[in-house]
């Protein structure tokens, strides 16, 4: 009976590092800031349309340069 | 005889010699005729060129066309994010600039004018991507059935992308004419309405949908050529591999047939999207936005902004604002993209 050396863990990278669950949080965003910008509903989701689209925009470039 | 054999080898002979020497002569002239050249060459370009390792001949070679887009499209883009900072007009360039930060762009987002142009925009775009796409892939489907003459309709369903946009609205207007237009007679025999009860153009009610027939009818063959690349990419086997696994056609359809021209449909719905935002040809020589602000779609609004109310500080504003809006929604869109290719 041999005994198995311990396979060490993979460390994992911190959440706002990995660019899978970012780049979906990213996405949400530019659509959420896509639909504020052309509702036809509240003045107010139309004047905060462009601060949301340009977080996820620069939020989208700077984490889709992250490793798999 | 064996004269006779002794001469022929003699002319053979001689002949080769004289072939031989025929092509030294050929030879030395053209190593004359590439000395005189690389003579007459000036040398520093010679030898520059002759130094340069193949990245920098590759750098050689793309470096007009990087010159040629930064000062056609990166160079203007830059001036209008700095003029969206300022009180520029265009009536007046050589008053002096004033930085007014960002109050351009509270303005432009606290405008309901400019916010009921971004709906109208919204509205022309959605239905002109979801009709153009319905009809562009059902057509691409037909005719993907090679049937007799499917080449021949090919040709006739594509005339209407290769028109002019100044043609196409100036005959559009005249098919919509109250009295005498074709489209209103149609309209008349198929619903018993009389033709000239309805005004396409100058119905606050039509004239959206009037500019929404017209760009489908001019786009919708553009949708259908991608598609049928898309279909006519599938490879037969496995519909026939389909076939012998008793597959009905409908399953053919939804299994192999739309997943397989997927990246396809979705490629010409990005480029159709990104061109209707932008659509301002049609829309001024159809309605010119109106009546009433009806049909003012966003590029309508911009360049009354910039060149009727000469704010064209605010209107690169807006300018900006749209491009964010078309370059963040591309952005997710080629990466939707990417995973559907990637299945």
């Amino acid at each position: 009976m041999t005994a198995q050396p311990p396979v060490p863990s993979k460390q994992k990278r911190p959440f706002f590092l990995r660019r899978g669950p970012m780049e979906n949080i990213a996405t949400g965003l530019i659509g959420l800031g896509f639909l504020m910008l052309f509702q036809p509903f509240l003045l107010i989701f139309y004047t905060w349309s462009l601060v949301t689209l340009l977080a996820g925009t620069l939020m989208f470039i700077i984490v889709s340069k992250f490793p798999e | 005889m064996t004269a006779r054999i002794r001469k022929r080898t003699g002319q053979f002979f001689r002949m080769r010699r004289f072939k031989t020497q025929v092509k030294s002569v050929t030879h030395t002239s053209s190593t004359i005729l590439g000395e005189a050249v690389a003579r007459a060459t000036p040398v520093p370009i010679a030898s520059r060129i002759r130094g340069l390792s193949d990245r920098s001949m590759a750098w050689l070679f793309i470096t007009p066309a990087i010159a040629l887009l930064l000062a056609v499209n990166i160079f203007p883009l830059i001036w209008a994010i700095y003029l969206s900072f300022t009180n520029f007009r265009a009536n007046r360039p050589n008053a002096a600039l004033e930085n007014v930060g960002l109050s351009n762009y509270s303005r432009v987002l606290n405008d309901p004018n400019i916010w009921q142009a971004m709906q109208t925009t919204a509205h022309f775009v959605f239905w002109t991507i979801l009709l153009q796409t319905l009809i562009g892939f059902s057509l691409a489907y037909l005719i993907d059935r090679k049937f007799r003459g499917h080449a021949f309709w090919t040709t006739i369903i594509l005339v209407p992308m290769m028109l002019s946009p100044a043609v196409v609205g100036n005959f559009w207007r005249f098919l919509y004419q109250p009295q005498i237009g074709l489209f209103n007679h149609i309209v008349s025999f198929l619903t018993g309405i009389p033709p000239s009860s309805f005004e396409m153009l100058g119905s606050v009610r039509l004239s959206p949908w009037a500019i929404i027939i017209v760009d489908t009818w001019m786009w919708t063959p553009y949708v259908m050529l991608i598609c049928l690349a898309g279909l006519r990419s599938i490879p037969d086997y496995i519909y026939e591999a389909a076939e012998v696994d008793r597959a009905s056609l409908w399953r053919q359809f939804w299994s192999i047939t739309l997943p397989m021209a997927l990246p396809f449909i979705m490629l010409a719905v990005l480029f159709r999207g990104i061109e209707n935002f932008k659509m301002f040809d049609m829309v001024t020589l159809l309605t010119g936005g109106g009546p009433g602000s009806t049909t003012e779609v966003a590029s309508i609004t911009l360049k009354r902004e910039a060149f009727e109310s000469w704010r064209t500080g605010r209107a690169s504003a807006f300018a900006i604002i749209l491009f964010v809006a078309v370059f963040g929604l591309a952005n997710i869109y080629v990466k939707a993209l990417n995973k559907v290719k990637q299945r």
